[in-house]
């Protein structure tokens, strides 16, 4: 799961450190993550995991950090 | 009259409104009514009262935005833009000993903060800064090159957006607050505008350097999410408010003026304003609905925590442009029942200054620039 999500950071996050090596746990704004290019990490992880974040998910922290972003995807597809 | 919003509609009236033509006309700083909050200490309105503020809220700091640019917009714009500073300060600062003893002097010297989020090269976009803060022993220089800093030049001090270091992207930023002795500004542009013109906001060229401590706890990610971006568009729309209040109020007295030529009679002009009447009554229903919904999430941990979802950040947008779109259609309209009485500069029913500031309403922060940011979070909001 953790290599689809750094992929899906590679092709949307428009980040400026390289995604596939970049810590777990690192703040993804501060490597360059803006808010118009979360919104594409959002949809791109919807598609891929074939998942909806409610809108009460739908905020900053939970789309941080690569482990961040496993946490909210495993949450959702633990559920379903 | 010990109530703060007493207190406030006292001065709008007594002196914002004597003044508010000159204002207009010279595109000079309201300092009598600024000077007036000063005396009254209502500068400080939004500090706790434990560090000798007032301790009011933000449906309080709203309606006193609406109650001053009834009279004058430049005036309640200023007012707005301070305490929008001072929330920012107060919600995010409290942590830090620097920050609750500046907002002790502030109670104290009823000091006035001007904002200093626009920058030459991303110009309207206030989550982005080229300028960094670089800090070294202890201490940091910063210099920016504004667009525009609303009364720059009669602020005791600046509230700065900047990228946290030299290598930071442009979107990692925080707040730095600058004391009159830690900068030097130079004006590069002017201000004569259409409207606003009080609010003296031409562009500058800022050098300073302070210490560490005054750079805001925290991300301005959360800050602005938090406070900043929720206060501006509640207490901007709070003036807007005012400013389409005002044209109502003035076609009111120009069709009751009419009517009582012959009664019995209903004048044409009496339909539009019953139309203007809902108008104004939908714009004032939107301002109170989200402030006191604000009102309410800011008093929580969870509250806050909801301050920086996606629907939050949508409703306010929405506020923002609904009202500013709404107030510059009110003033409009009521300049159509007024006729040219309300053409002319010189007339009890003249609109001509609330027409111009109507249309800074759009314009800042543009409505554009907004309807783009709302468009993206709508992709992945589902609205339930």
């Amino acid at each position: 799961m953790t290599e689809r999500i750094r992929n899906i950071l590679k092709e949307h996050g428009r980040l400026s450190k390289d995604a596939a090596t970049l810590p777990e746990d690192a703040d993804l704004y501060q490597a360059g993550m803006t808010s118009h290019a979360s919104v594409n990490v959002m949809l791109a992880i919807e598609g891929t995991f074939n998942i909806e974040f409610p809108d009460s998910m739908l905020k900053r922290s939970v789309f941080e950090s690569i482990a961040a972003i496993r946490a909210a995807v495993e949450q959702l597809t633990a559920g379903g | 009259m010990n109530d703060p919003l007493d207190r406030v509609q006292r001065i709008a009236a007594r002196v914002a409104a004597p003044h508010a033509a000159d204002v207009d006309a010279k595109a000079r700083f309201p300092r009598e009514a600024l000077d007036a909050l000063r005396e009254e200490r209502l500068l400080a309105t939004f500090v706790p009262r434990d560090l000798g503020g007032l301790g009011c809220g933000i449906a309080d700091l709203a309606a006193m935005c609406t109650a001053l640019s009834q009279q004058c917009a430049s005036t309640g714009m200023v007012f707005a833009m301070h305490q929008i500073q001072v929330a920012c300060l107060v919600r995010h600062g409290l942590t830090s000993p620097f920050f609750r003893q500046y907002l002790q002097d502030l109670a104290r010297d009823q000091g006035l903060i001007a904002s200093v989020t626009s920058e030459v090269g991303v110009g309207g976009d206030t989550r982005t800064s080229v300028c960094a803060v670089e800090r070294a022993g202890g201490r940091f220089t910063l210099n920016k090159d504004a667009t525009t800093i609303s009364y720059g030049q009669h602020a005791d001090a600046l509230l700065v957006t900047a990228r946290r270091d030299p290598e930071a992207p442009g979107g990692d930023q925080v707040l730095v607050l600058l004391r009159k002795t830690d900068y030097t500004i130079a004006q590069t542009t002017s201000w004569d505008t259409l409207g606003m013109r009080g609010t003296c906001s031409p562009g500058f060229k800022m050098l300073s350097s302070g210490a560490e401590e005054q750079i805001v706890p925290g991300s301005f990610a959360d800050s602005s999410s938090q406070t900043m971006v929720p206060f501006s568009h509640i207490l901007w729309s709070g003036v807007w408010l005012g400013i389409a209040a005002d044209a109502v109020a003035r076609a009111s007295a120009f069709v009751s003026a009419q009517a009582r030529q012959k009664p019995g009679q209903l004048p044409p002009t009496a339909l539009r304003l019953a139309e203007l009447s809902a108008k104004l009554q939908s714009m004032r229903a939107n301002v109170h609905d989200v402030t006191a919904e604000c009102d309410t999430l800011l008093k929580s941990p969870e509250g806050n925590e909801a301050l920086l979802t996606m629907g939050f950040a949508l409703k306010m947008n929405n506020l923002k442009i609904s009202c500013s779109e709404l107030v510059a259609e009110i003033v409009h309209k009521a300049l159509l029942i007024c006729g040219i009485m309300g053409y002319k500069n010189d007339s009890d029913f003249s609109l001509g200054r609330q027409l111009r500031d109507a249309h800074s309403a759009a314009l800042m922060i543009g409505n554009d620039r907004i309807y783009a940011k709302n468009a993206s979070m709508l992709m992945v909001f589902k609205n339930r």
